[in-house]
């Protein structure tokens, strides 16, 4: 067979699907069949390239050339111009803000120039729906080396030596988890794979999936041979269609094959797994809380221990590990734990995966080496802040982290620092936001988020958190006095001890952390009425600039609640004991006369 | 709650699928995800029948049903909206489009259209944050809505 010229890997994720990828893929194969091209050009199906902001993305190998954008309409183009003639479409081409000049190599833009991809190491470069592709990229390797040649105590040592923590937001030490899920004696032990994603602005994990679903199986077989088990569970949100069908056909392959079922490579290990589907509980990714709902009940958390370790799903020893801590696992041992520790800090090893979104130029999935700070990740990888707006937080570890500001700009990205500094890693969310963002707000969309999750069984959470919802609430309504901001932090301490499980434990952090790097926009709230985000609509007054207004009439028209009142051709006022804020003066006038104080 | 008579071939079908399941008990969430696809919703009707066949009482279901979002015990609209409230959508303006949504098709998040072509929902992140505002329609997704464009979205309905 002649070796295919060109691949088009055309991103097959989420993002790009929404926006069209798969119409932008069939119009490929029709264009290539068209032009007889099937001995030239090979359309590949890929996972997530990370640069969603750009998306639909079609990247064309060997050359790295990086389309941004591209509609439907553009393939023709491209087949006519690259594949056929050579030369590169330069109006697809990504264009640097900075310099203003199309970049035609993909290893050349700051997006990625930083990046050390080691959980994401395939998504992009394989068709996730062929193993072959996987086991070209050394895939199953890592497995036939545990089998073949280590005891299940040498690997969870090399694990251990790895240095590798829980990406699921915890950081407890991998290997120490498996030791101990490895010492129960037990008829039936379980590998169980969290992916019930439930951080809103997170997607790591459905990327990898979506990208790399063989990674993650390959690495619960390494566990379950390490840990003595022989099944394997996935808990997935029954909301990623996609990465479920994905994981499916991956499952079903790698059957076909030999490297799921009896008798693995010949070597006597016996390993399935089988999907669990999750129903929309935030709660579910803490572990108990997870167990339970696999077993058909309601999705609460019990107290540990017993650990899950002891005593997990169906009451025998279980270990659970997050999507992107099993996506590690191939890596360390097909390079080797010393490898691997290399990378990062002491304290903490290897790289991270996170969602970058918000008011950043750059949205999209990212991994960096642990140590890099916020700054390198917000300016260089993202690119910066939207429309030139000033940057004003970013805000880590999903409903259970903080807000950091500009002065933890160079703080380096560790599970330890990022606690220090009052947020924590959490599973990777990285939302950032600008002056335009009310932090008050802030704390109240996550309290919302929390109240809505809470599972009820504990008093701090079910009813604390609700309250300090009504608090908040009432300070964006320009109701809040000082006593309430008294009340919001001790309120917030006394749930933070109290609470049974995770979820609760952390929920006061987004409100804490506000108040202590945003405590002037608190006060200014609560005293002076006065959002200066100006979010809090009930605190803003619509004024009418009388040396423009014409007295044309449209906005006392429009006005829902009849506040704007003035004669015909001669400025009018806007009554504020009436005006409900709405908007529509504002929006009507073709003047510009009315303003926002 | 008024009686609902459920269609003989969609009961039957529920039936079917608790068998599959070997009618166990610790199925329960998976036989659920089932009826949800058989009935489009759960109504008390057919959770009294998985009660029954999975032999738990109706209130283990209930409990269930009630604890997880992506059940629903209300009959959903002929296109369903769903907008995305996830911090990276919040954070761009989902709010706003929200309101819009209200105002344009006359509908409360939970509720359904009096004609059934609409009902709204609110849903946590669909993991296409690059195109935030988001907003689904059935199985179709838009990106970087304006609550300007809300009307024009609408209209393709």
């Amino acid at each position: 067979m002649a070796k295919i010229k060109y691949h088009i890997l055309c991103c097959g994720g989420t993002g790009c699907h929404a926006s069209k990828s798969d119409v932008i893929m069939s119009r490929f194969n029709e264009v290539i069949n068209e032009k007889g091209l099937t001995s030239d050009a090979k359309v590949v199906a890929t996972g997530c390239f990370g640069f969603c902001e750009q998306g639909p993305i079609v990247k064309i190998l060997p050359d790295n050339t990086f389309y941004t954008r591209v509609t439907p309409e553009d393939v023709e183009e491209i087949i006519n111009e690259h594949i056929i003639k050579g030369r590169k479409v330069t109006r697809l081409l990504y264009t640097d803000p900075a310099k203003n000049e199309h970049i035609e190599d993909s290893k050349h833009m700051n997006f990625y120039k930083k990046q050390i991809r080691i959980a994401l190491r395939n998504c992009g470069f394989i068709d996730p729906e062929n193993i072959n592709e996987y086991i070209a990229r050394e895939g199953y390797e890592a497995l036939s080396k545990v089998l073949g040649e280590m005891t299940p105590q040498q690997a969870i040592e090399e694990v251990k030596l790895s240095g590798l923590r829980g990406r699921g937001g915890g950081g407890f030490p991998t290997g120490l988890k498996w030791e101990f899920a490895s010492k129960y004696q037990a008829d039936q032990k379980y590998v169980v794979c969290n992916a019930d994603e439930g951080d809103p602005g997170a997607f790591m994990d459905r990327s990898i999936l979506e990208g790399d679903p063989h990674s993650v199986l390959e690495a619960m077989e390494i566990c379950g041979y390490c840990i003595g088990a022989t099944k394997g569970l996935i808990y997935i949100r029954a909301e990623y269609p996609l990465a479920i069908h994905r994981l499916k056909v991956a499952i079903k392959q790698a059957r076909e094959v030999g490297l799921l079922g009896k008798d693995i490579l010949g070597t006597g290990f016996d390993f399935d797994v089988e999907l669990r589907y999750g129903a929309g509980a935030f709660v579910c990714g803490e572990e108990t809380a997870l167990i339970h709902s696999m077993e058909g009940h309601r999705g609460e958390p019990t107290v540990k221990p017993p650990f899950p370790a002891e005593s997990g799903y169906l009451k025998k020893p279980s270990n659970v590990n997050n999507v992107e801590t099993f996506a590690n696992i191939p890596v360390i041992f097909n390079k080797g734990a010393n490898w691997f520790n290399k990378i990062g800090t002491e304290r903490s090893k290897g790289t991270k995966v996170f969602a970058l979104a918000g008011k950043i130029n750059n949205v999209g999935l990212i991994e960096v080496p642990m140590g890099t700070t916020l700054r390198e990740v917000i300016y260089e990888i993202g690119g910066g802040i939207k429309g030139g707006k000033k940057f004003k937080a970013v805000q880590t570890g999903g409903p259970s982290g903080g807000c950091l500001t500009e002065k933890h700009l160079d703080v380096p990205i560790e599970y330890d620092t990022l606690i220090a500094a009052g947020s924590m890693m959490g599973s990777g969310g990285m939302i950032v936001m600008d002056e335009d963002n009310c932090m008050v707000s802030v704390a109240k969309f996550y309290l919302e988020f929390t109240v809505e999750e809470s599972c009820g069984k504990c008093t701090p959470c079910r009813i604390g958190n609700k309250r300090l919802h009504e608090i908040l609430d009432k300070i964006t309504k320009g109701h809040g006095t000082m006593e309430d901001l008294d009340k919001l932090k001790n309120l917030s301490q006394v749930i933070k001890d109290t609470a049974l499980c995770g979820l609760g434990q952390t929920s006061p952090n987004p409100v804490l952390s506000t108040i202590d790097n945003f405590w002037d926009e608190y006060v200014e709230h609560v005293t002076v009425k006065k959002c200066r985000a100006g979010v809090c609509t009930s605190m803003l007054k619509f004024v009418i600039d009388p040396e423009v207004c014409i007295g044309c009439t449209l906005c006392a028209r429009n006005c829902p609640v009849n506040a704007i009142t003035g004669e015909r051709k001669s400025p009018h006022q806007i009554n504020q004991d009436i005006c409900i804020k709405c908007g529509t003066c504002k929006e009507k006038c073709k003047f510009g006369a009315i303003s926002i104080k | 709650m008024a009686n609902i008579k459920l269609a003989e071939d969609k009961l039957k079908a529920l039936i079917e699928v608790c068998k599959s399941f070997n009618n166990e008990k610790g199925e329960l969430i998976n036989v659920l995800h089932k009826a949800q696809e058989i009935f489009g919703y759960l109504p008390a009707e057919v959770q009294e029948v998985v009660a029954h066949e999975l032999n738990v009482s109706v209130a283990t279901v209930y409990g269930v049903v009630s604890f997880y979002s992506f059940f629903t015990m209300k009959p959903k609209g002929e296109n369903p909206i769903s907008v995305c409230l996830g911090t990276a959508c919040y954070v761009r303006g989902a709010e706003k489009v929200l309101e819009e949504i209200k105002k344009v098709a006359k509908v409360e998040v939970g509720e359904t259209t009096p004609d059934g072509k609409f009902s709204l929902a609110c849903l946590r992140c669909v993991g296409a944050c690059g195109l935030a505002p988001v907003l689904m329609i059935g199985q179709k997704v838009y990106g970087r809505v304006a609550p300007e464009k809300v009307n024009e979205i609408l209209a393709e309905y």
